[in-house]
């Protein structure tokens, strides 16, 4: 199971990249191992707005549909286009497969969210 | 997991990768390497599935062939020895207790394997009923394993394993102790993918020895251990119905496209009256199968409308592994039921176009 440093992460098993006051979002390498093969993407229109802790989009695979929950609040700038056309992706590569980048407007947020370590546990709790 | 119900080959799923998962109160493997994978493996080649959890109740005694014949829609009096049928269990308003598959050993005794979920219920409702007939009920279940073997290459292995007359025996027959690698099985020729393939019956005791055997002599065919999550994607191609989805105690066989099973002219059988006003009344709604029009996959529950009223619901939808395409099947007011005819299914909130298309999806490749 990878999980990197230097991302922050949700117990809702999102990922969180941030530069400046930008945050890319996806989800794990846990999530989409729990998933398996997702055969659908739907992702926000640009210049919505969501909460965190808000669903911005749905993930499906063949079994189930599965929310996306941004874990900090802003506006969405841009969307991962490709992957609609090849969900497949994120499986191949969770940590490449960015779906959203948000122009955070509060950056405090981040501080409820897990560092890698204690993401790991986590996954390590739920087995 | 440890409060669930376990078959006799739980303990090597994980040799296997397995995803375990509850249903119906049992730990089953929902998939192995993946259900993608391993549906196109029972499609091209093959694929081996533990259904120890499916239920088997056993008849026997002289009215055997009359009390069962009361208990379903379908007539079984054809049916001969070593012989299979699909049937119908209903209920008094003629919704379905159960769909099921009979095994005639002789007029005198008889199998009927059933759903896990229902396997209880069944049970007790064929106990209370027996009532009056010279028969005994036995929920024999937890004395028999099963192990299906499904798809294009599953003659050539059973061949391998068992010898030249195993891969003789006919469609929906069945023949008692075959020895499958040296394993005593009853074989039968069914199965629930839409591919031709054998389902076996075995004591618990074999099935780890058998499903490690077979999956040997299999490898080199391209044969592969399947879940559950596959199976699911493989009968819904074919359009075989599911209990809890296409199938329940408020949907008569009518309704879900079985009227062939549902045999009006039989004397007597529990919902017979039921069944016959409702054919004379009209079907309201009817099972049909559906292409989406956008993106999208329709779920089990979502809401069908036509002109904003609700019509009918999804009871199963997938993005269709063999086929690409995002289908799904549904029960809906009989009125717009016709191929050709363009319905909504709302999906979070979205109404999404979808055509109503002839069914099955995918032909059944039994061999018969």
């Amino acid at each position: 199971m990878k999980i990197p440093e230097g991302y922050y992460y949700s117990k809702d098993h999102e990922w969180v990249k941030v530069e400046n006051n930008l945050a890319w979002i996806g989800i794990t390498d846990y999530a989409q191992d729990s998933l398996g093969d997702v055969v659908y993407v739907e992702l926000p229109e640009p210049d919505s707005e969501f909460h965190a802790g808000e669903a911005f989009g749905v993930v499906e695979s063949v079994k189930a549909a599965s929310d996306l929950y941004t874990p900090v609040s802003g506006k969405v700038l841009d969307v991962n286009g490709e992957l609609p056309d090849n969900p497949e992706k994120i499986n191949e590569d969770p940590y490449g497969s960015w779906m959203v980048v948000v122009e955070m407007s509060n950056k405090y947020e981040l501080n409820d969210l897990l560092s890698s370590e204690e993401y790991q546990r986590l996954c390590a709790e739920e087995g | 997991m440890e409060h669930l119900l376990k078959t006799p080959l739980y303990s090597i799923y994980k040799n296997y990768g397995a995803k375990v998962v509850d249903f119906a109160g049992w730990a089953l493997p929902i998939q192995f390497e993946g259900i993608i994978p391993e549906h196109h493996a029972v499609r091209e080649a093959a694929g081996l599935f533990d259904v120890s959890h499916m239920g088997e109740i056993e008849v026997t005694g002289a009215d055997s062939l009359i009390f069962l014949e009361h208990l379903v829609t379908n007539s079984i009096g054809k049916l001969q020895n070593g012989q299979i049928q699909y049937a119908i269990l209903s209920n008094e308003t003629g919704g379905i207790k159960d769909d099921v598959l009979l095994y005639r050993f002789s007029e005198q005794h008889f199998w009927v394997i059933v759903n896990a979920a229902n396997r209880r219920k069944d049970f007790e409702w064929m106990l209370k009923h027996s009532k009056g007939y010279h028969v005994e009920v036995r929920d024999i279940s937890d004395q028999v394993a099963q192990i299906a073997l499904q798809g294009p290459k599953a003659e050539e292995i059973l061949k391998a394993a068992a010898g030249d007359n195993a891969g003789k025996i006919r469609f929906f027959r069945f023949v008692e102790s075959v020895k499958v690698n040296g394993i005593p099985c009853l074989i039968s020729r069914t199965g629930y993918t839409g591919e031709d393939g054998f389902e076996l019956y075995l004591k618990p005791d074999d099935a780890v020895p058998l499903w490690k055997s077979l999956l040997k002599t299999g490898i080199e065919l391209g044969l592969k251990p399947c879940g559950l999550g596959c199976r699911d994607t493989l009968r819904f191609e074919a359009c075989l119905p599911l209990y809890g989805q296409e199938l329940s105690e408020e949907i008569t066989p009518l309704e879900a496209g079985l009227g062939w099973v549902v045999k009006l002219d039989k004397p007597d059988f529990i919902g017979k009256q039921a069944l016959a006003a409702q054919r004379e009344k009209g079907i309201p709604r009817k099972l049909v199968g559906f292409e989406l029009q956008e993106r999208g996959i329709a779920r089990s529950g979502y809401e069908i409308q036509k002109d904003g009223n609700q019509v009918g619901y999804v009871t199963t939808g997938y993005l269709s592994p063999t086929l690409g395409k995002s289908i799904g099947m549904a029960l809906i007011s009989s009125e717009c039921s016709q191929p050709g005819e363009i319905i909504d299914i709302i999906i979070r909130r979205r109404a999404v176009k979808a055509t109503i298309v002839e069914t099955p999806f995918y032909s059944k490749k039994y061999k018969k």
